[in-house]
């Protein structure tokens, strides 16, 4: 094992590691917001995914094209989740928690049911786009641009959402929200509103990150679940309820499955991943950034 | 009240006496084997949902990760008898306090974790056991392993001509998780899990110990998953680590509980004789197509039901009890 190899590999584990926040920001947003897992983010990412891969085969829309609109269509989506289902889950009066998991968990199976339906099983992938397979070399580096692109958007995301939070209406709105829910009606905000905009939101992320994905990635009806645990390892490894800790368990993420790999067959490299999480909850059990 | 509380106690028992009784018999009017099959399936999730209910349930610590236990009861019973030739029921037993074993090794540094943190740990930690079993060439890898077939007899427990020994023994198993449970309700166990569920705090303060407690409640639940998972390997004779360690089957064997009625004495049992059946049907019915329509109706039902009943199915039947005694 060289230098070279070490700092390739490190390389490419930060640029994926940047896309995992991404895809674990949206879930961590919600959850700092109402305290709720969405036990269907990875099957979010799936329609992200499909939606871009649709746009390209019919539209012969390249995926950083319709980014935006995939991001949009998301946004809409988890709104209406929100409106149409979680609303009631989280007035449950009895086993308030276990009514969340298994509700938006109902929903992820009713997704991947209706993907297997109208997609069928089958394996898809988006040739010939603008920069699939294309690698471009920085100080002897082989960056894989797919990867590069998705990474910088993931920092652009973030910057912004951080802007977002802090610097508008909507923003305080969502951090008043998160504070007290209660008090909040009392000035006139509507709980609900802030919550199925805060959906939207972590649909809109979520939905970037599916569109960035379905460059480099196979698109089929379970393709979520193999993130969906990822992003959660992320969020918790980063702290419920921290947006930041989402940014930087995603880093850590990708530069802990990196180094796996480089250490132990290929298909233990998530080992890595979860031996990273155990540990560091057994010293910190709030996670990195986490407030309990 | 003393008195009613006791008189609720015995008919709950003459009540699972007489449905055990029933079930008992139901194979002398059930002759098609697929019907069997159905049944088999729905006894053992019956008594894996009640095993889970035990930890997840009374005690309220929320694993999705069961399928751990559950493996390695179905591993150690296939590994000890096909490598060293050792009778089922001896691994069967070996792959309980094996299980228990573990629970509790894990359990020392998973309980300080609350909520979501505990959660993920254990589908994380049983996502690392099924890659290690999927990389493990001595236990068979991902390829799995095939249960050698002897001849039919209860001694190896293997029948290749009928399901009926297998359906009285998933009887017998979810029967005694139920009297296991049954039991623990009424026993100090039972009294700090609750305890420790509602409000660790204050449980606590008032001399329960916590930590003791969830050790105790992970032990028997795991204890009991495993030989299940025996049972599994046994039943099905070909056991791979995907089909009997995977995420899916702590899924599998915590939704009766949770739609029956969590932390509830018959919630797993209702919840597995509604779910179990209705998944096989459509399944088999829909799902050959291969599109998809199985897992449509199945989720559903699950967002319908949570969403409808939080506290569970079983609660129909408590509000119609209460109502004459008014």
């Amino acid at each position: 094992m060289t230098a070279e190899t070490i700092i390739q590999s490190l390389a490419s584990g930060l640029l994926m590691g940047l896309l995992y926040g991404l895809i674990a920001v949206g879930l961590a947003l919600i959850f700092g917001l109402m305290d709720v897992v969405n036990f269907a983010h990875g099957e979010f990412l799936m329609i992200a995914m499909y939606a871009t891969f649709f746009l390209f085969a019919y539209f012969a829309l390249d995926p950083l094209l319709s980014a935006p609109l995939v991001a949009a269509a998301l946004f809409v989506f988890g709104a209406v989740i929100y409106l149409l289902i979680v609303r009631f889950a989280v007035r449950a009066k009895a086993n308030a928690g276990m009514v969340q998991i298994f509700s938006t968990f109902g929903l992820a199976i009713v997704m991947r049911g209706l993907a297997q339906f109208f997609f069928t099983p089958d394996y898809r992938s988006i040739n010939h786009s603008w920069l699939g397979g294309k690698t471009v070399s920085v100080a002897g580096i082989f960056l894989p641009e797919p990867q590069l692109v998705g990474a910088l958007v993931a920092i652009a995301a973030f910057v912004a959402l951080y802007f977002f939070i802090h610097r508008t209406d909507f923003g305080r709105a969502l951090e008043a929200t998160r504070e007290d829910a209660g008090a909040v009606a009392l000035v006139g905000i509507d709980k609900n509103r802030v919550f199925a905009l805060g959906w939207g939101l972590g649909g809109a992320l979520v939905g970037l990150a599916g569109a960035i994905m379905a460059i480099f990635f196979y698109i089929y009806p379970d393709v979520g679940a193999s993130f969906a645990l990822i992003a959660y390892v992320t969020v918790a490894l980063g702290g419920f309820g921290s947006v930041f800790g989402a940014f930087a368990g995603g880093i850590l993420v990708g530069l802990v499955e990196a180094t796996t790999a480089l250490l132990l067959p290929p298909s233990l490299k998530s080992v890595g991943i979860y031996a990273v999480y155990l540990l560091v909850v057994f010293i910190r059990p709030r996670g990195l950034f986490g407030s309990i | 009240m003393d008195k009613d509380f006791a008189s609720r106690r015995r008919r709950e028992l003459i009540v699972a006496a007489v449905l055990a009784l029933l079930a008992a018999l139901a194979p002398l009017f059930v002759k098609d084997v697929y019907v069997q099959n159905i049944m088999v399936l729905t006894l053992m999730y019956a008594a894996l949902s009640q095993s889970w209910n035990i930890l997840s349930g009374y005690c309220g610590q929320i694993s999705l990760g069961h399928a751990l236990y559950f493996g390695l009861g179905a591993y150690t019973t296939a590994l000890m008898f096909m490598k060293f030739g050792i009778l089922p029921w001896f691994g069967m037993l070996s792959g309980g306090v094996l299980s228990a074993l573990i629970a509790m090794a894990l359990g020392y540094p998973c309980f300080r974790l609350r909520g979501h943190y505990f959660v993920i740990a254990t589908i994380v930690i049983a996502e690392i056991a099924l890659l290690l079993f999927q990389n493990w060439d001595w236990a068979g890898a991902a390829l799995g392993i095939d249960i050698p077939i002897r001849r039919d007899s209860w001694l190896t427990f293997q029948f290749t001509r009928s399901k009926l020994p297998y359906f009285y023994f998933a009887l017998v198993l979810a029967a005694i998780a139920w009297f296991v449970t049954w039991w623990l309700e009424d026993s100090k166990w039972g009294y700090w899990w609750r305890a420790v569920k509602d409000n660790p705090e204050a449980a606590e303060s008032l001399g329960v110990v916590v930590f003791n407690s969830k050790m105790g409640a992970a032990a028997v639940s795991a204890f009991l998953t495993a030989i299940g998972g025996s049972f599994y390997a046994q039943f099905v004779s070909y056991i791979d680590p995907e089909s009997v360690m995977g995420f899916q089957f702590s899924l599998l064997m915590a939704l009766p509980a949770v739609l029956g009625g969590i932390g509830t004495l018959w919630g797993p049992l209702l919840g597995a004789v509604i779910l179990i059946p209705l998944t096989e049907l459509t399944r088999s019915y829909i799902g050959g197509s291969g599109r998809g329509v199985d897992l449509i109706v199945y989720g559903s039902l699950i967002v319908a039901i949570s969403l409808a009943r939080p506290q569970g199915l079983v609660s129909l039947f408590s509000r119609a009890k209460k109502v004459p005694a008014r």
